[in-house]
Order: C-alpha cells, then sequence, then structure tokens
C-alpha cells in the first residue's frame, strides 16, 4: 500500500464526523441487481456512478446494497429505491447517465424519474 | 461480458455465497510464455465430487428457484474462446478453486478491465470477507489486502464510501504503477 497516511486522514474524518446519521428508518435505499444477467448487462458502472455521485454531493443518509437476480433478467441493470415513507420505485435498464439523474431528480429534489421507472415501459 | 473483471466481479460472488471468509484472486500476465491466468480461491463450504462433476459439465446453480447458473459456464467461454481453459477444484468443508487461463495474445481474448471497480463493490457486498487481490504482470507484483485496511482502520468500517474511494485509487494506482504507467489493452 503506498498512502497509509491517506487512509489514516480519512480514518479520522469519519470519526470525527458528529453523528448526523439518521435512524434506520429514515434512511433512502438503493439496491442494484448484481447477479450475472444484472452485470452482464452493465450494473457495475452503474453502480460505480451511485458511489461516484452520492460521494460528491455528500448524502450520507442513503445506502447502496447490491441483490441477486429477481427473474426479470432482459430488463437489467435494474436499480430500486426505497424513499422512507413512500412507494418503492423500479428503475430498468440502468446507465451511469440515469444514475446521476435518479440521484439529482428523485433523491435530493423528490421527484421521481418516471421515465425510466419499469411502469413506463409497460404502457 | 465485456471485461474479465467482470467475471471476476460474478465469479467471487459464489465464494461469498459458499461462506468464505478468506477469498484471494490472483491474476498473472507472463508475457513471455503468451499466458494470462486468473485464480480465485477460497476456503468457502466446497463442493461435493457430484456437484463439482456437474459444474464441469453444465449450467449449475446451487438456488433452489431457479436450476441453471450462467456464472462460470460463461467465464469458461470466454476462456475457451481464447485458447484456454477453466478448471474447477473443490473439497468439501475446504473450499473451492476456479483456475482459469487465456493465450494473452488471442484475438478473442477479452480485456481484463476495471479490476479497481470489481475490487470495490466486492469488498461492498462482503465487508467482512478477507480479500486478498494479486497482480503479476512480466515480473512485477502488485497486492492488494483488505485486512491490510482494516488493521488501520480498527473500528471505522471498510464499507464507508470514502474508503471505497480511496480502496477504488489506490488499487487503479498501484495497478498502473505495475503497467509501468499505462495499460496495455483497449476495452
Amino acid at each position: 500500500m503506498k498512502s497509509v497516511e491517506e487512509l489514516l486522514a480519512i480514518k479520522n474524518k469519519i470519526k470525527n464526523q458528529v453523528d448526523v446519521r439518521r435512524e434506520d428508518d429514515q434512511r433512502v435505499r438503493i439496491v442494484i441487481g448484481m447477479a450475472t444477467c444484472g452485470i452482464a448487462a452493465g450494473a457495475r458502472p452503474v453502480m460505480t456512478a451511485f458511489l461516484d455521485e452520492l460521494a460528491k454531493r455528500n448524502l450520507g443518509h442513503v445506502t447502496v446494497s447490491q441483490t441477486g437476480c429477481i427473474g426479470m433478467c432482459k430488463l437489467e441493470p435494474i436499480v430500486d429505491v426505497y424513499v422512507p415513507g413512500e412507494e418503492k420505485v423500479t428503475y430498468i435498464k440502468m446507465t451511469p447517465e440515469k444514475a446521476v439523474r435518479v440521484v439529482n431528480d428523485h433523491i435530493v429534489n423528490k421527484n421521481v424519474v418516471t421515465e425510466y421507472t419499469i411502469g413506463s415501459s409497460e404502457k | 461480458m465485456q471485461e474479465l473483471s467482470l467475471n471476476v466481479l460474478d465469479v467471487v460472488q459464489n465464494s461469498i455465497t459458499a461462506g468464505a471468509s478468506r477469498i484471494l484472486i490472483e491474476i498473472t500476465e507472463d508475457l513471455s510464455a503468451n499466458l494470462l491466468k486468473i485464480v480465485i480461491e477460497d476456503n468457502g463450504k466446497g463442493m461435493s465430487p457430484e456437484t463439482l462433476r456437474r459444474v464441469n459439465e453444465q449450467f449449475v446453480s446451487s438456488r433452489s428457484t431457479r436450476k441453471v447458473g450462467m456464472g462460470i459456464a460463461l467465464f469458461r467461454a470466454a476462456a475457451e474462446l481464447a485458447g484456454g481453459s477453466l478448471v474447477v477444484e473443490s473439497e468439501e468443508g475446504r473450499g473451492t478453486r476456479v483456475t482459469a487461463r487465456f493465450e494473452h495474445d488471442n484475438i478473442d481474448r477479452v480485456p481484463i478491465g476495471e479490476m479497481s471497480e470489481t475490487m470495490v463493490l466486492l469488498v461492498m457486498r462482503a465487508a467482512e470477507v478477507d480479500f486478498i487481490y494479486r497482480h503479476c504482470y512480466n515480473g512485477g507484483v502488485y497486492e492488494f489486502s483488505t485486512e491490510q485496511i482494516k488493521q488501520i482502520l480498527e473500528d471505522v468500517p471498510i464499507d464507508s464510501y470514502e474508503v471505497l474511494q480511496y480502496i477504488k485509487q489506490e488499487t487503479h494506482g498501484g495497478l498502473t504503477e505495475l503497467f509501468g504507467g499505462v495499460r496495455d489493452e483497449i476495452s
């Protein structure tokens, strides 16, 4: 490892952060399908885009996690967004560009990006 | 898959599902022997000889909701397309080792791609697992170990955003140096 000092600085920064973390039921959750089908369809760059955008905007109350295949492989990459108190929104055929827009419109400004949702594709 | 690093991401998830606490990912590029070798080794629960036989023959899944799995099959197809092979060895209670070989300069050999992104997603997926990623390129070696990072972090979680960003930069930087500044592949 090259930059141990850098890692120590990150450690101290995280430790010294005032705990602004909200209660678990207040957290926004993003769940990305990462089974073989999701990965083959491009889920990794989508995940990377979410992580980069959340880090850039310092959205510490949002958690990102990975899930398996839910049987809709042709619609992958699939992303579920859970905002507390609202219905789950399922986005399909995601790209890194769409991921940035979901963070900005849906998570920050609370406007669901309807045209990327599974519901809009069925119409 | 567009990159072999995506196959690695996919196949290592089998090791995580098998309950491994330590997973080694070793990529060897020996240009003089025209060999690219990718080894994934875990200390998970392993497979029975019967399951192992089926894994080496067909699409297999351990899930009960579905009968087929594609991960190993796709990895094997990528290897065989590039004049190579894939072997799965396993012992119940001991662990599993997947070894894929490729002709390094084969025109159909898929690029390795962004291993740094694969490592970030694996750490995110299973923060409790100790990952060792070793990349040997023409005599040089780069090694990344989450155990080392956890020792420095102490009680700070390794899957914090800031730490994940650090891991991405650290592995990307380490690999770039190993390749002498520029990766010799286009993906």
